[in-house]
């Protein structure tokens, strides 16, 4: 257990290494010149020259990227080149929206999708399973931000319940505020989410119910519903797990559209703007962190799989 | 001597799959996608970029069928010619993750061990990149198009699809005409384009099918954000992007454009799916599922 942990947190190491040179390759490499972008289009090629020397750009890649690598070791993502400020501390201010907005959507759609995966499961040949499953497949396959029009235009709009957009300008001075702002993005992510998840769901409860002890249990007199949530809940459980690290990629990816639709002042809205304003070593610290989160996240839950699950356990040991 | 089963193409896949009526849904969208597309080309009951303010808000009726926009552009216009757009991405992505997948493949199965190792482990950072992030670092540079959507789509699925096909081209690799087609003197870039990828296609074709889904959905987030369509294209993902402000005053008007994307990635999805239970039921719907 103790070498398997080992192993994947080298891998992941390996991996945040290896996607930190991508992203640096892909930013710097690709054909589009910053230094031009901030001197503005009537700038004189000397001044343009200048900016490139004093941003470093004019070091040899190899040494731009080694720079970049030992700041972000000690915690420093680099400077925005148009604000100069500080990319680490932006980065942790506007975590305050996305990082409970995350949560608070994977809660939603944790509440959704396993309760409802499982009675779909317990209910596929009748009427009621056929609908659910239909109607998860047809929610799967709406994007986020129709989802999000249509529950402002319900629950915004419509009734009245909740504010179309916007977060509180003193954050979380007032939680209850803040809080009540982002119910209505949760909920758009974590609908949408939550159908992708329903899905995995039921079928790892479909897998869970062929099983022979599943189906010993019910011969010896439970009901079929109380043998799978007492015999078949361990597995299920592991496939919710299994799955959280990419639903949780899909969370992220749904937090970047949804916080430009709410205008909530998260991490997606501050990439946005970035990518607009050609910030390359913003974009390059913001896309490092969101990923390097997949990976971390990745690796998190591989090791809680391999806790959880007896036969990986043995199987390791 | 290790027994393998002999991959012996399935009689009347076709048969199946007309069969089962979520897969005939997919057919028929994506058969209505494409003739939308075509249809498009050369008729529309409006000029779909033409403003006239004159004409703005008009609710359905028979002469603008899903009524006319904030700056007076017939919805259904626009939404045909959209459906250019959307095509082009689902297509363009789809080849470019086809000719990715067949080269993580290629390198997954031709190569060295020690190389084949290096490769998986590269495979597995690749997929932590989300399909938005990609085309968000490509737009930061290059600007957005649609040729960003189609790459990043194209890459992040190509990795997928390498994923996925890595175990069915091992399989197929240890079957016995491989076997025979290196005894027969075939090399292994022949060997592989003649014997081992027309018996993992199946594999290829259901994966793309999906990709075309995700490609979708990735149109219609990056063009909202501003990064896809450039402004004088119609499409889907704009559409919604300019109908936001009004949502409160004119709701029914984004109910057009989000239906025909949710239509269209749920055909793309339906098709997979059938394809894939005609084809070989074994294999999985892919984890990565998210634009």
């Amino acid at each position: 257990m103790i070498r398997f942990v080992i192993t994947r947190l080298a891998l992941l190491l390996l991996g945040l290494l290896v996607a930190s040179a991508l992203i640096f390759a892909t930013l710097r490499i690709l054909p589009g010149d910053v230094a031009q972008v901030i001197a503005g289009t009537d700038s004189t090629p000397e001044q343009v020259e200048a900016i490139r020397s004093s941003m470093g750009f004019d070091q040899p890649l190899l040494t731009q990227y080694i720079d970049w690598i030992s700041g972000i070791v000690t915690g420093d993502l680099g400077h925005s080149m148009l604000t100069g400020a500080s990319v680490t501390s932006q980065l942790v201010e506007k975590a305050q929206v996305t990082f409970p907005l995350t949560v608070m959507s994977l809660a939603i759609a944790l509440i959704i999708a396993v309760p409802l995966g499982i009675l779909s499961a317990l209910k596929r040949r009748t009427f009621t399973g056929s609908a659910m499953s239909m109607v998860s497949q047809a929610i799967a396959a709406v994007p986020v931000v129709w989802a999000g029009m249509l529950l402002v235009v319900v629950f915004a709009v419509g009734l009245g319940w909740f504010p179309p957009q916007g977060f509180p300008r003193d954050g979380w001075d007032e939680p209850a505020r803040a809080l009540y702002a982002l119910i209505l993005p949760a909920l758009t992510i974590g609908v949408v989410e939550g159908a992708v998840l329903l899905r995995f769901i039921r079928s790892a409860a479909l897998e869970a119910l062929g099983q022979d002890y599943v189906r010993t249990a019910a011969a010896k007199g439970l009901t079929r519903t109380r043998a799978l949530i007492t015999h078949g809940m361990p597995n299920v459980a592991l496939t919710v797990v299994s799955v959280l690290a990419l639903q949780i990629a899909g969370l992220l990816v749904g937090a970047v559209i949804i916080e430009q639709l709410f205008t909530l002042p998260g991490i997606g809205r501050m990439l946005v703007t970035d990518v607009g304003n050609r910030d390359l070593e913003k974009v390059q610290g913001d896309v490092l962190v969101l990923t390097g989160l997949v990976l971390v996240l990745g690796t998190v839950v591989d090791i809680v799989a391999r806790l959880i699950d007896p036969r990986q356990r043995e199987a390791a040991a | 001597m290790t027994t393998t089963v002999p991959i012996v193409r399935q009689r009347g896949w076709a048969r199946t799959f007309i069969r089962n009526p979520a897969g005939v849904f997919g057919l028929v969208t994506t058969v209505a996608l494409v003739s939308c597309a075509l249809l498009s080309i050369v008729w529309t009951p409006y000029d779909p970029v033409h403003t006239d303010v004159l004409s703005k808000w008009h609710p359905p009726s028979s002469a603008h069928l899903l009524g006319t926009d904030n700056i007076g552009r017939d919805i259904f216009s626009v939404l045909l010619a959209g459906s250019r757009v959307t095509l082009q991405v689902a297509v363009g992505s789809a080849l470019v993750a086809a000719v990715v997948g067949v080269v993580f493949a290629a390198l997954g199965s031709l190569t060295a061990r020690w190389f084949r190792e290096i490769i998986a482990v590269l495979i597995d950072i690749l997929i932590a990149f989300p399909t938005l992030l990609i085309a968000m670092m490509l737009a930061s540079a290059l600007g957005g198009s649609i040729m960003v959507v189609i790459v990043a789509v194209g890459i992040s699925f190509g990795v997928n699809v390498g994923r996925v096909s890595r175990p069915e081209i091992r399989r197929v690799s240890r079957s016995e005409f491989v076997t025979a087609g290196i005894a027969a003197g075939l090399g292994p870039v022949r060997n592989l384009t003649r014997h081992t990828l027309p018996n993992v296609a199946p594999v290829f074709i259901v994966q793309l099918s999906w990709c075309m889904a995700v490609a979708v959905l990735a149109e219609t987030g990056l063009s909202y954000l501003g990064y896809g369509a450039p402004v004088s294209t119609p499409s889907w993902g704009r559409v919604l992007a300019e109908l936001q402000s009004y949502i409160g005053i004119h709701p029914l008007s984004v109910v057009w454009p989000g239906l025909a994307i949710t239509i269209t990635v749920l055909g793309f999805n339906l098709l997979g799916d059938g394809l894939r239970d005609a084809t070989d039921p074994r294999l999985g719907r892919p984890e990565v599922i998210t634009a």
